[in-house]
């Protein structure tokens, strides 16, 4: 496939690259690593005259943690956070996330907002995202927000981003150093059809509050899982295991598609969920 | 905009070519006559596109021609040493590692990419690494072990 005729911007400053969206609107796409926008081009699912690159902009190329924040700029690729001393140290959930992301061309050129800001939903960062209680930091003609990314991913291919919004990092807050996060996932094809993210402190066997679970890749959008009722519980009874399962099949609505049947997949999800108790409790000081 | 030009060091020769902004990478090497990349998922599935692009794998199918500009591009075609195969494309032969061999030179750059960065992986790293290079022949088997022979200083040609 070839791409239709567009121009590319190359951006050399936040403000910049802002002003060419408001300049052309809703002929304009923000490209970094286009994994994902010249291939909707390409299928000619989506056309673009102008795509801003934002590349060339020094300042979102930075990974930087401090005892609470892990932020990450916009055009941070997966590859970089695989390895990334810096997410090492801070996040090691995170890098291994990213080592399962795709393929080592995707995570070479693909970058973590990009993925944020299409919304593909068969994707792996959003769910541990939303379980960390993530926020994207957005700039815009108007100013700087930050927002969840739990309110920025609105529906499939749906963002809550404004037309002249620009993501420009993301925020993790760190978590305590015993807390424990696990993130597994069901994956046959190009993309997970499931993945699942677990964030809880466990102590003496017991979880401490209720953990953040969230289901990913099975839905329109990440799902939270209500885990109310699981604070405080034993997490080697198997009463837990099931409540937990029962919960997040509870909290999806999957569809029929070639990757399996609407039950099936909440199946699967239920499943999943144990595993990611069991990686929880596997990570047992 | 639109169209510019572009320097490059493709496959350790800089050129300076002009190209449109929608230009592919791999329309732009098989212009050149660099046929050995191929097209085929078109989608950054199946890795047959596998170019190197400042030593970093790259779905050329899926890769603007202009992000080349001020970097290395490393195709099948620069890897012999005149007559001299590469030690990949030594072991893929002495494998037997491809039998239709579309996906070759894709798996042999992507092989490459890894063998630049960890120079003795095990097979676990090698399988993991060239999950995302489909081969519809060899069963993978004999790829990894390719791999995993290009790896061993004790098989390289002198």
């Amino acid at each position: 496939m070839v791409l239709r005729r567009f121009d590319v911007h190359r951006a050399t400053s936040v403000a910049e690259a802002v002003a060419l969206r408001q300049r052309y609107g809703e002929d304009a796409a923000v490209y970094a690593g286009g994994t994902e926008l010249l291939l909707a081009m390409k299928l000619g699912v989506a056309r673009w005259p102008h795509l801003i690159d934002i590349k060339p902009i020094g300042p979102l190329r930075h990974v930087a943690a401090t005892k609470d924040l892990l932020r990450i700029g916009a055009t941070v690729t997966h590859w970089e956070l695989e390895r990334d001393p810096v997410v090492a140290k801070a996040l090691p959930a995170l890098a291994r996330l990213e080592a399962g992301v795709a393929n080592i061309r995707v995570r070479a050129a693909g970058t973590l907002a990009g993925n944020l800001a299409f919304a593909e939903p068969h994707a792996d960062p959003p769910a541990l995202l939303v379980a960390l209680g993530a926020r994207v930091v957005l700039e815009s003609a108007a100013g700087s927000r930050a927002l969840p990314v739990s309110e920025l991913i609105t529906g499939m291919y749906q963002t809550a981003l404004g037309p002249d919004e620009l993501i420009v990092a993301i925020e993790i807050p760190l978590p305590a150093r015993d807390v424990r996060i696990a993130y597994v996932k069901f994956q046959v094809l190009e993309r997970p059809s499931v993945g699942v993210a677990a964030v809880a402190t466990v102590r003496d066997g017991r979880f401490v509050g209720a953990p953040s679970v969230v289901v990913g890749a099975v839905d329109e959008v990440p799902r939270a899982v209500p885990t109310a009722e699981l604070a405080g519980a034993d997490v080697r009874d198997p009463r837990t295991a099931e409540a937990l399962a029962q919960a997040a099949r509870a909290a999806v609505d999957p569809s029929d598609d070639l990757a399996g049947s609407a039950d099936y997949k909440r199946h699967v999800v239920g499943v999943f969920a144990q595993r990611a108790l069991g990686s929880l409790m596997a990570g047992a000081a | 905009m639109g169209r510019r030009e572009i320097k490059v060091r493709l496959n350790g020769t800089d050129r300076r070519l002009e190209v449109e902004d929608q230009v592919l990478l791999i329309e732009l090497v098989r212009s050149l006559g660099l046929v050995g990349t191929k097209l085929s998922c078109d989608t950054e599935v199946c890795g047959a596109c596998t170019v190197l692009l400042d030593g970093r794998p790259v779905s050329s199918c899926t890769t603007l021609a202009i992000e080349a500009d001020g970097r290395t591009v490393e195709t099948i075609e620069g890897l012999a040493d005149g007559t001299r195969l590469h030690p990949l494309q030594q072991a893929f032969i002495d494998r037997f590692a491809f039998q239709c061999g579309y996906c070759t030179p894709g798996m042999i750059m992507a092989a490459k990419a890894l063998l630049d960065e960890r120079p003795d992986p095990d097979a676990a790293a090698v399988r993991h690494w060239m999950e995302g290079n489909l081969c519809r022949c060899t069963g993978y088997q004999t790829i990894v072990e390719a791999v995993l022979d290009a790896a061993d200083p004790a098989r390289r040609l002198p």
